[in-house]
């Protein structure tokens, strides 16, 4: 049949034979995913450091001399990008896409595993032109995340000459990168599933990633189209984005762009990518709950068509970061109300796991601990989510530190949260070893209780009007003394948060020669990549025959089995009964 | 506009509705609904893999247009580009080489090895041509940087114009490819596919071409 065809096709064509091809240039997806992730959380590191040294200045001003206010603008610029694109997009699609699609689907690879070797060294490329941006004269950018024009190519802002260029080429060859793993990861969910895997039989985790990536594939474009036309307004001296406008004195010869067609631009790329993080941060989190409270997924199909009905949405609520943006009032009206409508099927997410866990047999294991964190975090950052929403109590919200918190507690500890959890599941199959379980739970309440430290005081913060992106407040008559020492707590909070990274490398780093040698399905999973032959899996993953699928991946505690998990690829007969769909919402 | 694109995505929204309601509405549970079939798409990796290329490269364009019409509608005092007439020709000419390049396809699938050679030398040729022909219309529209600087219709149209050629010289690569298998000997069966999915591509960019400059025309 075609599809075994397909799923089973060139299974030992790239078969590496040399240490150099093995690890280095290999074709392999677990390999060039264990190379996304390490890439990703290499420049998260830097990233989360940057963030140390923010709060350091906002906590204890003029204490630490060695960031001014051009490093400090710099610091949240680089910050901010790379959480967001270089670690949490690459690390989800690059890292988690690469090794769980293939196994989960029951293929041997990618359908093109060359162009997926050349997307992880283009997206290496990619972060070095980032991180050179720290060496060129005027350092990299320091306009701000959001890299608005026309500050962000003016004198005056921080790496306003090559830092901005460096960033927009960066971008630009990031998203080639995504492209190229992207097609892979998409075509490969269509076109090399195991005979059996139907698109409703696939995990959640799964379908998280497949919608995201689509995402991504629509959304990069926009910023593509916008860095390119920057690059030019930077370089060429054209005038897309860049009015008349006189800076330091001097008349920089633009005339007539618009920075708000800018702002259109980055935002139709903004928010879908907000979801290009969480669709998969969604998926995984369905699959943590499900397995370790021993209980089918609630609502399967709902959470499936949730899925897509937030991708679908995604690309019609751009604007709602754009209220204070000068646009035509009605937009605000317009899309004020598909931000509301988009939180519908997120709800529903939400009610789908709680009731995951409603009278389920729960395991309190480690992953298990970050998904329900996630659960929490996330329901934080979505409801504060809904006040920014509307367009009148987000007015005077709008820059302000409330807002900080929302995004960080929605976009930033849940996903990280859904990563830890996600690669405390999969580290036994990854490498064939188990973690230190102590550790693990000290790095899960210092991150779950560190990171509320950190951002529930925020919103306070922003309600009493502390403006963000401020290098230092200073003495103000409407700031009462206790944000200064709420900031100074936050400070202490986030360097904890950050040295407890620490004891996560740690484990990771030690397990993997110490560890307890991991047995093939320590959590007693039904998805098909706890069902390989060896583990770690070897190349081409299944030995000389696919599996088949007989099953959906939720078969826990189904009645009358005789184990609380039945696995993906076991056939059904009145031994093995399927599940009965119970809470199918 | 607005209220057209609109009823267009929710047109679009229920086509696509219908045509994965199917497997979207099955009970995996219930295994009786299952009878095994995987429900793959019935076609080749490489082809899909090439229709969703295509996808992300009408969001980059359709984006491109966007951002043209607002860049236009937003600024006082636009100053409409003069379209240069050898326009016409290159259209006439990439048209030509999608053309050349179906009949190379066709000609694969039937097997006519003399005939698929002349019908792929020509559609190169041409492409090449249209590419050479896009280098005139730049220099008909403004020789030097001072009009782009001082034109953003004439810096829309050098943008739009090279990242449209950039994926043709992408194309005009994959089909230098097939091209050298082809002069080597390969059997035209074993090139059906590569070619086959060059002429898509072709016909797509002659798409993406008619867009934009229907766009600059019209607009």
């Amino acid at each position: 049949m075609a599809y075994v065809a397909i799923a089973d096709r060139d299974a030992h064509a790239h078969d590496p034979h040399t240490f150099f091809l093995k690890y280095i240039w290999s074709q392999d997806h677990k390999v060039i995913a264990i190379q996304y992730s390490v890439i990703a959380i290499f420049v998260g590191l830097i990233a989360l450091v940057l963030s140390a040294l923010m709060r350091l200045q906002l906590g204890f001003p003029d204490t630490f001399h060695f960031v001014d206010p051009s490093q400090y603008y710099q610091f949240i610029t680089m910050h901010g990008m790379i959480m967001v694109i270089y670690l949490l997009t690459a690390l989800f699609l690059g890292g988690f896409g690469n090794y769980l699609i293939p196994l989960m689907c029951g293929s041997r690879d990618m359908v093109f595993p060359y162009m997926n070797m050349l997307s992880v060294w283009v997206y290496l490329l990619s972060v070095l032109v980032l991180l050179a941006s720290f060496f060129v004269p005027g350092g990299p950018t320091g306009a701000g995340w959001t890299l608005y024009p026309p500050q962000s190519v003016l004198p005056g802002t921080p790496g306003a000459g090559w830092g901005i260029i460096m960033m927009l080429v960066s971008l630009g060859i990031f998203i080639v990168a995504f492209t190229m793993g992207g097609l892979n990861y998409v075509t490969t969910v269509l076109q090399a599933r195991c005979k059996g895997m139907t698109l409703m039989r696939m995990p959640l985790s799964v379908w998280g990633i497949f919608m995201a990536t689509i995402l991504g594939l629509l959304a990069f474009p926009a910023l593509f189209v916008s860095a390119i036309m920057m690059t030019l307004d930077g370089t060429l001296g054209t005038s897309f984005f860049m009015p008349a406008v006189s800076s330091m004195g001097a008349d920089p010869g633009h005339d007539g762009g618009s920075p708000l067609l800018f702002q259109h631009l980055f935002w139709f790329f903004g928010h879908p990518e907000v979801y290009i993080v969480a669709l998969p941060a969604f998926g995984i989190v369905s699959d943590l709950l499900s397995t370790h409270a021993r209980k089918n997924i609630f609502g399967y199909r709902m959470m499936v068509w949730a899925i897509l009905a937030i991708g679908g949405l995604s690309f019609v609520v751009w604007a709602h970061h754009m209220y204070v943006s000068g646009m035509n009032p009605y937009f605000g009206f317009f899309f004020a109300t598909t931000t509301l409508i988009i939180a519908i099927p997120t709800a529903i997410k939400v009610y789908n796991w709680v009731l995951t866990l409603w009278k389920g047999d729960i395991h309190l294991t480690v992953p298990m601990l970050f998904a329900i964190g996630f659960i929490f975090t996330f329901v934080h950052g979505g409801l504060t989510g809904l006040f920014l929403g509307n367009v009148t109590v987000d007015l005077p919200l709008s820059d302000t530190y409330f807002v900080v918190g929302h995004f960080h507690m929605v976009m930033g500890v849940s996903p990280i949260l859904v990563v830890f959890g996600a690669i405390y599941h999969w580290y036994p199959k990854i490498t064939g070893r188990m973690w230190n379980v102590r550790l693990g739970k000290i790095h899960f309440w210092l991150t779950f209780l560190g990171t509320y430290a950190i951002y529930l005081p925020m919103h306070y913060l922003g309600i009493l009007g502390v403006p963000r992106r401020y290098y230092a407040l200073g003495d103000t008559d409407f700031l009462p003394p206790s944000v200064h020492t709420i900031n100074a707590a936050i400070t202490i909070a986030a360097l904890v948060v950050a040295g407890s990274v620490v004891i996560f490398l740690y484990n990771m780093i030690v397990s993997l020669w110490k560890g307890e040698k991991a047995p093939p399905n320590p959590w007693g999973a039904t998805t098909l990549e706890w069902q390989t032959p060896d583990t770690p899996p070897s190349h081409g993953n299944w030995g000389p025959r696919l599996p088949v699928v007989h099953r959906w991946a939720y078969d826990y505690s189904v009645p009358g089995a005789p184990e609380d998990f039945t696995p993906q690829n076991v056939p059904v007969d009145a031994r093995y009964p399927t599940g009965t769909g119970h809470g199918e919402g | 506009m607005g209220n057209t694109a609109i009823v267009v995505a929710l047109l679009v929204g229920v086509a696509v509705w219908f045509a994965v309601a199917s497997r979207l509405t099955a009970k995996p549970w219930d295994n009786r609904a299952q009878a095994g079939d995987v429900g793959v798409l019935r076609s080749s990796p490489q082809r899909i893999g090439l229709w969703v290329f295509m996808a992300v490269v009408t969001s980059l364009f359709t984006l491109f247009l966007t951002a043209y019409s607002m860049r236009m509608h937003h600024s006082v005092g636009w100053c409409h580009l003069t379209i240069p007439n050898v326009l016409w020709v290159n259209t006439a000419v990439l048209l030509a080489a999608s053309i050349a390049l179906q009949f190379a396809a066709n000609a694969a699938d039937n097997g006519r090895r003399d005939f698929a050679r002349m019908a792929l030398f020509t559609a190169g040729a041409l492409s090449v041509a249209f590419l050479a022909g896009q280098v005139l219309a730049w220099r008909a529209v403004g020789p030097s940087l001072y009009f782009v600087q001082g034109s953003p219709a004439i810096a829309f149209f050098y943008v739009l114009t090279i990242v449209h050629g950039l994926h043709l010289v992408g194309g005009l690569y994959v089909l230098g490819r097939s091209s050298l298998r082809f002069a080597n000997g390969a059997e035209l069966i074993d090139l059906r596919q590569s070619l086959s999915l060059c002429a898509t591509y072709w016909h797509f960019l002659l798409l993406v071409w008619l867009a934009v400059f229907g766009v600059l025309l019209f607009l």
